[in-house]
């Protein structure tokens, strides 16, 4: 399971956001880190089929998105940056609206997702509305939901924005677990740089070009910098830092 | 339809009614308009507008008789816009990326939208319909029935307006301004409060304005459908503008507006 970007672009009118990205995404946990504005979404968009490149292509597990859109989003669960959850319904109503748009039954949802609620800590909260929720349980509510349709490939952007450390710890340690267990390719997107680890891959992003992409260690070590942190300053000079 | 698209068809349907019954004010606004314009509007102007006997009256009928379908298709076109800002709304605040995510095609993902729509409004007409009988309206029996497909049709055809129309809205608040150029211009100019040879009487541009307004083929098919009948122009009429502004509206579909690629 991988995601190859192959010369990929996008335009914002005459601005480039994404500029000739070419880029080959394994199983694992991947990281994308970059500034704001760096392009983050636009590709996440463009990697959801939201947002059409304006040249080059995308391929998911071999497939090309633009002729295997269907097989492609079946394989690929999102959480994305802003929240995306209905608060008038529960999170039960939700999950089983997600899973119905999957066109899976919510029985077979739910039983798909029985360990992972488990996992969240959602199970006894199910039947409350997902407005009663706070922000690191709603979270939870969009992962455990961009997993019930057990997808190869799962994107998250910015999934930890607004939460507090505990919860951000505990929703990227448990994305990284997951990506273990279940061999899935992860692209966590963030601007957080205490969010990434010595091991995980890491690819950085900045001003809609990929700067480096490697283990992180390794990253600092071919550029002799003691950390993450200096290696995207370094990488990314002159732009806004989180 | 196989199983997946009758599992999302469900899925897109539960959902948008259980929001609908979560928004009590919602259905209280959408039954509390008509019912002012029956009963106050109604009881004000029946004694200066004479309705003479007219099709499908077998007789002479009170104004509160009359305006019913205009009413009703008021409800519908209060309800299709509705749910037109709401997929404004959505894509603002993200929600519809949710939809979009389904594998399945787009087209059918928007109509399932539609038939949601179109059954919300079917409810708040039978509503409305049920609250009428009490200010003097008598609808057969029968038209209660034949009237279903009149009004889904109609339902979807306004759905299919509102979706065209939210294709084309950039922003939320601009969306507002665009309902009253269009309810209120598709309301007023058409034989939803006065019968059309009165409008002739008064003004004859108004009046074919008011003839080549779709929304006067809608009344008129609800008015003869609820009696039973069928109005062949007005179906016709309406048949042929929803399959056009329904594959407009499917066509013009932009998931996030203002953003393609060069």
């Amino acid at each position: 399971m991988s995601i190859v970007t192959n010369e990929l672009s996008f335009y914002y009118g005459k601005k480039a956001a994404v500029y000739d990205l070419n880029l080959t995404i394994n199983k694992g946990f991947n990281v994308l880190l970059g500034p704001n504005g760096a392009g983050k979404s636009t590709l996440f968009s463009m990697l959801t089929g939201l947002y059409q490149p304006s040249s080059g292509n995308i391929k998911i597990d071999g497939y090309d998105f633009r002729d295997n859109r269907a097989e492609i989003m079946k394989s690929m669960g999102v959480v994305f940056q802003q929240s995306t959850v209905d608060l008038d319904l529960s999170v039960k109503q939700n999950l089983v609206y997600y899973a119905a748009l999957q066109g899976i039954s919510s029985s077979e949802a739910l039983t798909n997702i029985g360990d992972i609620l488990s996992q969240l800590k959602l199970t006894q909260r199910l039947n409350d509305k997902v407005r009663s929720l706070n922000g690191g349980h709603r979270r939870r509510v969009e992962i455990a939901r961009a997993l019930i349709h057990k997808p190869k490939v799962l994107l998250l952007d910015e999934a930890t924005v607004g939460l507090d450390i505990d919860s951000r710890k505990m929703i990227t340690e448990y994305v990284k677990t997951l990506s273990q267990q279940l061999g899935i390719c992860v692209l966590w997107a963030t601007h957080l740089i205490d969010e990434i680890s010595a091991d995980d891959q890491l690819i950085i992003l900045n001003e809609g070009k990929v700067k480096v992409q490697g283990i992180s260690r390794e990253l600092c070590e071919t550029h002799n910098v003691a950390d993450i942190y200096q290696l995207y300053r370094m990488l990314t000079a002159n732009t806004e830092i989180t | 339809m196989n199983r997946t698209y009758l599992y999302c068809f469900n899925g897109i349907v539960k959902r948008d009614i259980f929001r609908f019954f979560q928004q009590r004010s919602r259905l209280l606004s959408a039954l509390i308009r008509p019912l002012l314009w029956l009963v106050v509007f109604a009881a004000g102007f029946r004694a200066a507008l004479g309705v003479s006997i007219m099709e499908p009256y077998g007789t002479y009928i009170t104004y509160q008789q009359y305006i019913v379908p205009g009413l009703c298709c008021m409800i519908i076109l209060f309800n299709g816009m509705q749910s037109s800002l709401s997929m404004v709304y959505d894509r603002e605040m993200g929600s519809m990326k949710v939809l979009l995510m389904s594998p399945l095609p787009r087209p059918f993902l928007l109509c399932s939208k539609l038939v949601a729509s179109a059954l919300l409004s079917l409810l708040q007409v039978v509503i409305f319909l049920f609250f009428a009988q009490f200010v003097d309206v008598d609808i057969p029996l029968i038209g209660y029935i034949t009237a279903i497909p009149a009004i889904f049709l109609i339902a979807f055809f306004l759905g299919s307006l509102g979706l065209m129309l939210s294709n084309l809205i950039k922003q939320l608040e601009n969306f507002a301004g665009v309902m009253n150029f269009v309810i209120f211009p598709m309301f007023f100019l058409s034989s939803a409060l006065y019968p059309l040879w009165k409008m002739k009487e008064a003004s004859l541009w108004l009046y074919w304005l008011c003839q080549f307004n779709p929304f006067t083929a809608c009344v008129e098919l609800l008015r003869f459908a609820l009696y039973g009948e069928i109005e062949p122009t007005a179906l016709t009429t309406v048949l042929l503008v929803t399959i056009t502004v329904s594959f407009f509206a499917l066509m013009s579909f932009r998931p996030q507006h203002g953003r393609s690629g060069k």
